[in-house]
Protein backbone atom coordinates (compact mmCIF):
# COMPACT_ATOMS: atom_id res chain seq x y z
CA UNK A 1 0.00 0.00 0.00
CA UNK A 2 1.24 3.43 -0.76
CA UNK A 3 -0.58 6.69 -1.02
CA UNK A 4 0.89 9.83 -2.41
CA UNK A 5 0.18 13.46 -1.77
CA UNK A 6 1.57 16.24 -3.84
CA UNK A 7 1.33 19.82 -2.64
CA UNK A 8 2.54 23.12 -3.96
CA UNK A 9 4.70 25.24 -1.69
CA UNK A 10 4.78 28.94 -2.29
CA UNK A 11 4.31 30.58 1.09
CA UNK A 12 4.65 29.99 4.81
CA UNK A 13 0.95 29.10 5.00
CA UNK A 14 1.70 26.13 2.76
CA UNK A 15 4.48 25.06 5.13
CA UNK A 16 2.06 24.93 8.05
CA UNK A 17 -0.21 22.71 5.94
CA UNK A 18 2.66 20.40 5.01
CA UNK A 19 3.73 20.05 8.63
CA UNK A 20 0.21 18.99 9.57
CA UNK A 21 0.00 16.53 6.71
CA UNK A 22 3.35 14.93 7.56
CA UNK A 23 2.37 14.73 11.23
CA UNK A 24 -0.86 12.91 10.31
CA UNK A 25 0.84 10.41 8.01
CA UNK A 26 3.64 9.72 10.50
CA UNK A 27 1.03 9.19 13.21
CA UNK A 28 -0.97 6.85 10.98
CA UNK A 29 2.00 4.52 10.54
CA UNK A 30 2.67 4.70 14.28
CA UNK A 31 5.98 6.42 14.19
CA UNK A 32 7.26 7.28 17.66
CA UNK A 33 6.60 10.78 18.88
CA UNK A 34 10.32 11.60 18.64
CA UNK A 35 10.54 10.38 15.04
CA UNK A 36 7.32 12.15 14.11
CA UNK A 37 8.72 15.39 15.46
CA UNK A 38 12.01 14.90 13.62
CA UNK A 39 10.24 14.17 10.34
CA UNK A 40 7.88 17.12 10.70
CA UNK A 41 10.80 19.40 11.48
CA UNK A 42 12.79 18.17 8.46
CA UNK A 43 9.72 18.75 6.27
CA UNK A 44 9.41 22.24 7.69
CA UNK A 45 13.07 23.05 6.94
CA UNK A 46 13.15 21.68 3.42
CA UNK A 47 9.80 23.20 2.49
CA UNK A 48 10.96 26.56 3.82
CA UNK A 49 14.13 26.32 1.76
CA UNK A 50 11.90 25.91 -1.31
CA UNK A 51 10.03 29.08 -0.36
CA UNK A 52 13.05 31.12 0.69
CA UNK A 53 15.73 29.95 -1.73
CA UNK A 54 13.96 27.97 -4.48
CA UNK A 55 11.27 30.45 -5.45
CA UNK A 56 8.46 27.96 -4.79
CA UNK A 57 8.01 24.34 -5.83
CA UNK A 58 6.33 21.13 -4.81
CA UNK A 59 6.45 18.56 -2.05
CA UNK A 60 5.53 14.98 -2.65
CA UNK A 61 4.77 12.88 0.39
CA UNK A 62 4.57 9.13 0.07
CA UNK A 63 3.69 6.46 2.54
CA UNK A 64 6.01 3.47 2.09
CA UNK A 65 5.76 -0.20 2.86
CA UNK A 66 9.06 -2.00 2.43
CA UNK A 67 9.49 -5.65 1.34
CA UNK A 68 9.82 -6.82 4.93
CA UNK A 69 6.63 -5.03 5.84
CA UNK A 70 8.26 -2.10 7.54
CA UNK A 71 6.68 1.25 6.99
CA UNK A 72 8.04 4.68 6.38
CA UNK A 73 7.52 8.07 4.82
CA UNK A 74 9.33 9.44 1.78
CA UNK A 75 9.24 13.12 0.97
CA UNK A 76 10.49 14.74 -2.23
CA UNK A 77 11.08 18.49 -2.28
CA UNK A 78 11.47 19.91 -5.77
CA UNK A 79 11.92 23.37 -7.11
CA UNK A 80 13.12 24.95 -10.31
CA UNK A 81 15.01 27.72 -8.59
CA UNK A 82 18.66 28.75 -8.84
CA UNK A 83 20.05 25.42 -7.62
CA UNK A 84 22.97 25.07 -5.20
CA UNK A 85 26.42 25.73 -6.60
CA UNK A 86 28.43 24.32 -3.70
CA UNK A 87 26.60 21.42 -2.11
CA UNK A 88 29.31 20.71 0.47
CA UNK A 89 29.19 24.29 1.65
CA UNK A 90 25.39 24.28 1.77
CA UNK A 91 25.54 21.13 3.90
CA UNK A 92 27.98 22.71 6.33
CA UNK A 93 26.55 23.50 9.75
CA UNK A 94 26.10 27.21 10.13
CA UNK A 95 26.59 28.23 6.52
CA UNK A 96 23.80 30.35 5.10
CA UNK A 97 23.74 32.46 1.97
CA UNK A 98 21.21 34.64 3.76
CA UNK A 99 20.32 35.50 7.32
CA UNK A 100 19.46 31.96 8.40
CA UNK A 101 21.16 29.81 11.00
CA UNK A 102 22.45 27.63 8.18
CA UNK A 103 21.20 24.52 9.92
CA UNK A 104 18.15 23.62 7.84
CA UNK A 105 19.90 21.50 5.25
CA UNK A 106 22.56 19.76 7.36
CA UNK A 107 20.10 19.46 10.26
CA UNK A 108 17.42 17.81 8.11
CA UNK A 109 19.96 15.29 6.93
CA UNK A 110 20.52 14.25 10.55
CA UNK A 111 16.79 14.09 11.23
CA UNK A 112 16.03 11.44 8.60
CA UNK A 113 17.34 7.97 7.64
CA UNK A 114 18.02 8.59 3.96
CA UNK A 115 18.90 11.89 2.33
CA UNK A 116 19.57 12.51 -1.33
CA UNK A 117 20.29 15.87 -2.91
CA UNK A 118 20.12 16.53 -6.65
CA UNK A 119 20.80 20.00 -7.86
CA UNK A 120 21.94 21.85 -10.94
CA UNK A 121 22.77 25.52 -11.02
CA UNK A 122 20.08 27.41 -12.87
CA UNK A 123 17.84 24.36 -13.09
CA UNK A 124 16.65 23.64 -9.59
CA UNK A 125 16.98 21.38 -6.59
CA UNK A 126 15.44 18.07 -5.62
CA UNK A 127 15.85 16.62 -2.16
CA UNK A 128 14.53 13.18 -1.34
CA UNK A 129 14.37 12.04 2.27
CA UNK A 130 13.07 8.88 3.87
CA UNK A 131 12.39 7.97 7.44
CA UNK A 132 11.44 4.46 8.55
CA UNK A 133 9.30 3.43 11.46
CA UNK A 134 11.38 1.75 14.10
CA UNK B 1 -16.38 42.41 -18.55
CA UNK B 2 -18.10 43.40 -21.76
CA UNK B 3 -18.63 47.03 -22.48
CA UNK B 4 -22.18 48.07 -21.85
CA UNK B 5 -23.98 48.77 -25.07
CA UNK B 6 -25.60 52.08 -24.47
CA UNK B 7 -26.25 53.47 -27.91
CA UNK B 8 -29.10 51.12 -28.58
CA UNK B 9 -31.07 51.83 -25.43
CA UNK B 10 -32.44 55.25 -26.17
CA UNK B 11 -36.05 54.25 -25.56
CA UNK B 12 -35.35 52.65 -22.21
CA UNK B 13 -33.36 55.69 -21.16
CA UNK B 14 -36.21 57.92 -22.28
CA UNK B 15 -38.75 55.84 -20.38
CA UNK B 16 -36.67 55.78 -17.21
CA UNK B 17 -35.97 59.51 -17.32
CA UNK B 18 -39.59 60.55 -17.71
CA UNK B 19 -40.81 58.18 -15.01
CA UNK B 20 -37.87 58.49 -12.64
CA UNK B 21 -39.89 58.90 -9.46
CA UNK B 22 -42.20 55.99 -10.12
CA UNK B 23 -39.24 53.83 -11.12
CA UNK B 24 -37.39 54.77 -7.97
CA UNK B 25 -40.41 53.93 -5.79
CA UNK B 26 -40.82 50.56 -7.38
CA UNK B 27 -37.07 49.84 -7.27
CA UNK B 28 -36.91 50.69 -3.59
CA UNK B 29 -39.89 48.45 -2.93
CA UNK B 30 -38.42 45.47 -4.80
CA UNK B 31 -34.89 45.84 -3.49
CA UNK B 32 -36.16 46.47 0.04
CA UNK B 33 -38.26 43.29 0.10
CA UNK B 34 -35.20 41.05 0.36
CA UNK B 35 -33.38 43.23 2.83
CA UNK B 36 -35.78 42.50 5.71
CA UNK B 37 -35.36 45.93 7.15
CA UNK B 38 -31.58 45.84 7.29
CA UNK B 39 -31.49 49.32 5.85
CA UNK B 40 -34.18 51.94 6.19
CA UNK B 41 -36.33 52.69 3.17
CA UNK B 42 -35.05 56.26 3.13
CA UNK B 43 -31.45 55.12 3.17
CA UNK B 44 -32.05 52.57 0.45
CA UNK B 45 -34.00 55.07 -1.66
CA UNK B 46 -31.11 57.51 -1.37
CA UNK B 47 -28.60 54.89 -2.51
CA UNK B 48 -30.79 53.80 -5.40
CA UNK B 49 -31.48 57.38 -6.49
CA UNK B 50 -27.77 57.91 -6.88
CA UNK B 51 -27.38 54.63 -8.77
CA UNK B 52 -30.30 55.42 -11.04
CA UNK B 53 -29.11 58.84 -12.02
CA UNK B 54 -25.59 57.55 -12.66
CA UNK B 55 -26.97 54.64 -14.68
CA UNK B 56 -28.99 57.03 -16.78
CA UNK B 57 -26.05 59.34 -17.23
CA UNK B 58 -23.79 56.53 -18.37
CA UNK B 59 -26.40 55.14 -20.74
CA UNK B 60 -27.41 58.53 -22.11
CA UNK B 61 -24.10 59.93 -23.14
CA UNK B 62 -21.59 57.23 -23.75
CA UNK B 63 -19.73 58.87 -20.99
CA UNK B 64 -16.71 57.27 -19.39
CA UNK B 65 -16.76 59.59 -16.40
CA UNK B 66 -20.34 58.70 -15.55
CA UNK B 67 -19.60 55.03 -16.10
CA UNK B 68 -16.60 54.95 -13.83
CA UNK B 69 -18.45 57.00 -11.25
CA UNK B 70 -21.27 54.49 -11.36
CA UNK B 71 -18.86 51.64 -10.89
CA UNK B 72 -17.17 53.42 -8.01
CA UNK B 73 -20.46 54.10 -6.22
CA UNK B 74 -21.58 50.53 -6.79
CA UNK B 75 -18.29 49.12 -5.55
CA UNK B 76 -18.51 51.33 -2.51
CA UNK B 77 -22.03 50.17 -1.75
CA UNK B 78 -21.15 46.49 -2.21
CA UNK B 79 -18.10 46.83 0.01
CA UNK B 80 -20.17 48.50 2.70
CA UNK B 81 -22.75 45.68 2.57
CA UNK B 82 -20.04 43.03 2.72
CA UNK B 83 -18.64 44.64 5.84
CA UNK B 84 -22.11 44.82 7.38
CA UNK B 85 -22.50 41.06 6.88
CA UNK B 86 -25.12 41.25 4.16
CA UNK B 87 -25.27 38.06 2.09
CA UNK B 88 -24.09 38.22 -1.54
CA UNK B 89 -27.73 37.91 -2.60
CA UNK B 90 -28.81 40.80 -0.42
CA UNK B 91 -26.01 42.83 -1.93
CA UNK B 92 -26.67 42.05 -5.57
CA UNK B 93 -30.45 42.23 -5.38
CA UNK B 94 -30.33 46.02 -5.37
CA UNK B 95 -28.86 45.89 -8.86
CA UNK B 96 -30.76 43.01 -10.37
CA UNK B 97 -34.21 44.28 -9.38
CA UNK B 98 -33.64 47.19 -11.75
CA UNK B 99 -34.41 44.75 -14.56
CA UNK B 100 -37.84 44.08 -13.22
CA UNK B 101 -38.49 47.79 -12.75
CA UNK B 102 -37.62 48.48 -16.36
CA UNK B 103 -39.52 45.49 -17.61
CA UNK B 104 -42.67 46.68 -15.87
CA UNK B 105 -42.18 50.18 -17.24
CA UNK B 106 -41.90 48.82 -20.75
CA UNK B 107 -45.04 46.70 -20.34
CA UNK B 108 -46.99 49.66 -19.00
CA UNK B 109 -45.88 51.91 -21.81
CA UNK B 110 -46.44 49.18 -24.33
CA UNK B 111 -43.40 50.26 -26.28
CA UNK B 112 -42.17 47.85 -28.92
CA UNK B 113 -38.83 49.50 -29.49
CA UNK B 114 -38.05 49.46 -25.80
CA UNK B 115 -38.77 45.72 -25.69
CA UNK B 116 -36.14 45.18 -28.33
CA UNK B 117 -33.63 47.05 -26.25
CA UNK B 118 -34.33 45.02 -23.16
CA UNK B 119 -31.81 42.26 -23.96
CA UNK B 120 -28.97 44.77 -24.17
CA UNK B 121 -30.17 46.52 -21.05
CA UNK B 122 -30.38 43.22 -19.23
CA UNK B 123 -26.80 42.46 -20.15
CA UNK B 124 -25.80 45.90 -18.93
CA UNK B 125 -27.40 45.24 -15.55
CA UNK B 126 -25.78 41.80 -15.37
CA UNK B 127 -22.39 43.48 -15.75
CA UNK B 128 -23.14 45.80 -12.88
CA UNK B 129 -24.35 42.82 -10.85
CA UNK B 130 -21.10 40.99 -11.48
CA UNK B 131 -19.22 44.03 -10.30
CA UNK B 132 -21.10 43.96 -7.01
CA UNK B 133 -20.20 40.29 -6.60
CA UNK B 134 -16.57 40.99 -7.30
CA UNK B 135 -16.36 43.79 -4.80
CA UNK B 136 -18.39 41.84 -2.30
CA UNK B 137 -16.04 38.83 -2.52
CA UNK B 138 -12.90 40.95 -2.31
CA UNK B 139 -14.21 42.82 0.72
CA UNK B 140 -15.24 39.62 2.50
CA UNK B 141 -11.76 38.23 1.93
CA UNK B 142 -10.31 41.33 3.51
CA UNK B 143 -12.72 41.00 6.44
CA UNK B 144 -11.65 37.40 6.96
CA UNK B 145 -7.97 38.29 6.76
CA UNK B 146 -8.50 41.03 9.34
CA UNK B 147 -10.30 38.62 11.63
CA UNK B 148 -7.53 36.05 11.28
CA UNK B 149 -5.05 38.69 12.31
CA UNK B 150 -7.13 39.66 15.32
CA UNK B 151 -7.41 36.03 16.30
CA UNK B 152 -3.66 35.74 16.02
CA UNK B 153 -3.28 38.51 18.53
CA UNK B 154 -6.00 37.17 20.79
CA UNK B 155 -4.48 33.72 20.87
CA UNK B 156 -1.18 34.96 22.21
CA UNK B 157 -1.84 36.16 25.72
CA UNK B 158 1.02 37.42 27.77
CA UNK B 159 0.21 36.85 31.41
CA UNK B 160 1.66 38.30 34.56
CA UNK B 161 2.87 35.57 36.89
CA UNK B 162 4.28 37.71 39.66
CA UNK B 163 5.32 41.27 40.22
CA UNK B 164 8.01 41.78 37.59
CA UNK B 165 7.57 38.36 35.96
CA UNK B 166 5.48 37.75 32.84
CA UNK B 167 4.92 34.57 30.86
CA UNK B 168 3.82 33.73 27.37
CA UNK B 169 2.51 30.21 26.84
CA UNK B 170 2.89 29.22 23.20
CA UNK B 171 0.33 26.75 21.95
CA UNK B 172 -0.01 25.15 18.55
CA UNK B 173 1.90 25.28 15.32
CA UNK B 174 4.15 28.29 15.11
CA UNK B 175 4.52 29.90 11.77
CA UNK B 176 6.73 32.86 11.23
CA UNK B 177 3.89 35.40 11.38
CA UNK B 178 2.52 34.03 14.61
CA UNK B 179 5.90 33.73 16.31
CA UNK B 180 6.61 37.31 15.39
CA UNK B 181 3.31 38.53 16.85
CA UNK B 182 3.94 36.65 20.09
CA UNK B 183 7.44 37.92 20.44
CA UNK B 184 6.44 41.51 19.80
CA UNK B 185 3.62 41.18 22.32
CA UNK B 186 6.07 39.83 24.88
CA UNK B 187 8.56 42.64 24.42
CA UNK B 188 5.76 45.21 24.58
CA UNK B 189 4.42 43.70 27.80
CA UNK B 190 7.89 43.82 29.34
CA UNK B 191 7.92 47.54 28.66
CA UNK B 192 4.31 48.19 29.69
CA UNK B 193 4.53 46.34 32.98
CA UNK B 194 8.11 47.29 33.73
CA UNK B 195 8.89 43.60 34.21
CA UNK B 196 12.45 42.37 34.20
CA UNK B 197 11.80 38.67 33.77
CA UNK B 198 9.83 36.57 31.32
CA UNK B 199 9.11 32.91 30.73
CA UNK B 200 8.46 31.60 27.24
CA UNK B 201 6.66 28.32 27.72
CA UNK B 202 6.64 26.02 24.69
CA UNK B 203 4.87 23.01 26.23
CA UNK B 204 2.10 23.36 23.65
CA UNK B 205 4.33 23.63 20.61
CA UNK B 206 4.51 20.49 18.44
CA UNK B 207 7.76 21.33 16.62
CA UNK B 208 10.62 23.80 16.82
CA UNK B 209 12.55 24.35 13.62
CA UNK B 210 15.37 26.75 12.78
CA UNK B 211 12.95 29.54 12.03
CA UNK B 212 11.09 29.28 15.33
CA UNK B 213 14.38 28.87 17.18
CA UNK B 214 15.73 31.97 15.52
CA UNK B 215 12.67 33.98 16.52
CA UNK B 216 12.99 32.73 20.08
CA UNK B 217 16.66 33.63 20.27
CA UNK B 218 16.16 37.04 18.72
CA UNK B 219 13.43 37.83 21.21
CA UNK B 220 15.55 36.73 24.11
CA UNK B 221 18.43 38.87 22.86
CA UNK B 222 16.11 41.85 22.40
CA UNK B 223 14.75 41.36 25.93
CA UNK B 224 18.31 41.31 27.24
CA UNK B 225 19.06 44.57 25.55
CA UNK B 226 16.05 45.95 27.38
CA UNK B 227 17.54 44.73 30.62
CA UNK B 228 15.19 41.76 31.03
CA UNK B 229 15.93 38.08 31.41
CA UNK B 230 14.03 35.40 29.51
CA UNK B 231 13.78 31.74 30.42
CA UNK B 232 12.42 29.02 28.15
CA UNK B 233 10.30 26.31 29.72
CA UNK B 234 8.45 23.22 28.63
CA UNK B 235 10.88 21.83 26.07
CA UNK B 236 9.49 18.31 25.74
CA UNK B 237 11.80 15.32 25.12
CA UNK B 238 10.94 14.93 21.43
CA UNK B 239 11.55 18.63 20.84
CA UNK B 240 14.82 18.55 22.78
CA UNK B 241 16.09 15.64 20.69
CA UNK B 242 15.06 17.34 17.46
CA UNK B 243 16.74 20.59 18.44
CA UNK B 244 19.94 18.75 19.23
CA UNK B 245 19.86 16.80 15.94
CA UNK B 246 19.25 20.00 14.01
CA UNK B 247 22.31 21.45 15.68
CA UNK B 248 20.58 24.45 17.25
CA UNK B 249 22.46 25.83 20.23
CA UNK B 250 20.59 28.01 22.65
CA UNK B 251 23.88 29.20 24.08
CA UNK B 252 23.60 30.54 27.60
CA UNK B 253 19.82 30.81 27.50
CA UNK B 254 18.35 29.27 30.63
CA UNK B 255 15.80 26.56 30.07
CA UNK B 256 13.65 24.82 32.67
CA UNK B 257 11.56 21.68 32.42
CA UNK B 258 8.29 23.25 33.49
CA UNK B 259 6.70 26.64 33.83
CA UNK B 260 6.67 26.11 37.60
CA UNK B 261 10.42 25.45 37.65
CA UNK B 262 11.00 28.56 35.58
CA UNK B 263 8.90 30.66 37.93
CA UNK B 264 10.72 29.31 40.96
CA UNK B 265 14.07 30.07 39.30
CA UNK B 266 13.10 33.63 38.44
CA UNK B 267 11.62 34.24 41.88
CA UNK B 268 14.80 33.15 43.57
CA UNK B 269 16.76 35.43 41.24
CA UNK B 270 14.49 38.21 42.44
CA UNK B 271 15.24 37.29 46.03
CA UNK B 272 11.94 35.55 46.70
CA UNK B 273 12.17 32.14 48.30
CA UNK B 274 9.26 29.74 48.43
CA UNK B 275 9.05 27.95 51.74
CA UNK B 276 6.50 25.37 52.75
CA UNK B 277 5.14 26.18 56.15
CA UNK B 278 5.19 23.28 58.52
CA UNK B 279 1.97 23.32 60.48
CA UNK B 280 1.54 21.70 63.88
N1 LIG C 1 16.05 24.72 -2.48
C1 LIG C 1 17.17 25.46 -2.51
N2 LIG C 1 17.48 26.17 -3.63
C2 LIG C 1 18.61 26.93 -3.67
N3 LIG C 1 19.47 27.06 -2.64
C3 LIG C 1 19.21 26.39 -1.50
C4 LIG C 1 18.04 25.57 -1.37
N4 LIG C 1 18.06 25.03 -0.13
C5 LIG C 1 19.16 25.50 0.48
N5 LIG C 1 19.87 26.32 -0.33
C6 LIG C 1 21.14 27.00 -0.01
O1 LIG C 1 21.78 26.29 1.01
C7 LIG C 1 22.05 27.15 2.11
C8 LIG C 1 21.94 26.39 3.40
O2 LIG C 1 20.59 25.99 3.63
P1 LIG C 1 20.08 25.85 5.12
O3 LIG C 1 18.65 25.45 5.09
O4 LIG C 1 21.02 24.96 5.83
O5 LIG C 1 20.27 27.30 5.70
P2 LIG C 1 19.34 28.59 5.58
O6 LIG C 1 18.07 28.23 4.88
O7 LIG C 1 20.13 29.68 4.99
O8 LIG C 1 19.03 28.92 7.10
P3 LIG C 1 18.10 28.08 8.11
O9 LIG C 1 19.02 27.57 9.17
O10 LIG C 1 17.13 29.06 8.65
O11 LIG C 1 17.47 26.99 7.35
C9 LIG C 1 21.05 28.27 1.99
O12 LIG C 1 21.48 29.44 2.62
C10 LIG C 1 20.92 28.42 0.47
O13 LIG C 1 21.96 29.18 -0.04
MG1 LIG D 1 16.85 26.70 5.47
Amino acid sequence: MSDVHEVRVGSSDDIVGIRKMVRTIAGDIRMSLVDQTKLVTAASELARNIVVHGGGGTVRIERLTGPTGRTGVRMIFSDEGPGISDVDLALTDGWSSGQGLGLGLPGSRRLVDEFELDTAVGRGTRITVTKWTR
Amino acid sequence: MTNPQSGGQAHIVQLLSTRQDAALDRWTELAGATLRGRTTQTELRGELRELLSLTLASLEREDDTARSELRAVLADMSGRRARQNFTPKETAVAVFTLKQVVHELIEDADEDQAINEFVAFSRYVDDLGLLTFETYAATREQVIADQAEQLLELSTPVVKLWEGIVAVPLVGTLDSARTQVVMEALLQTLVDTGSESAVIDITGVPAVDTEVAQHLMKTIMAARLMGAECVISGIRPQIAQTIVALGIEFGDIVSKATLADALEYLLSRNGVRIVREVVG
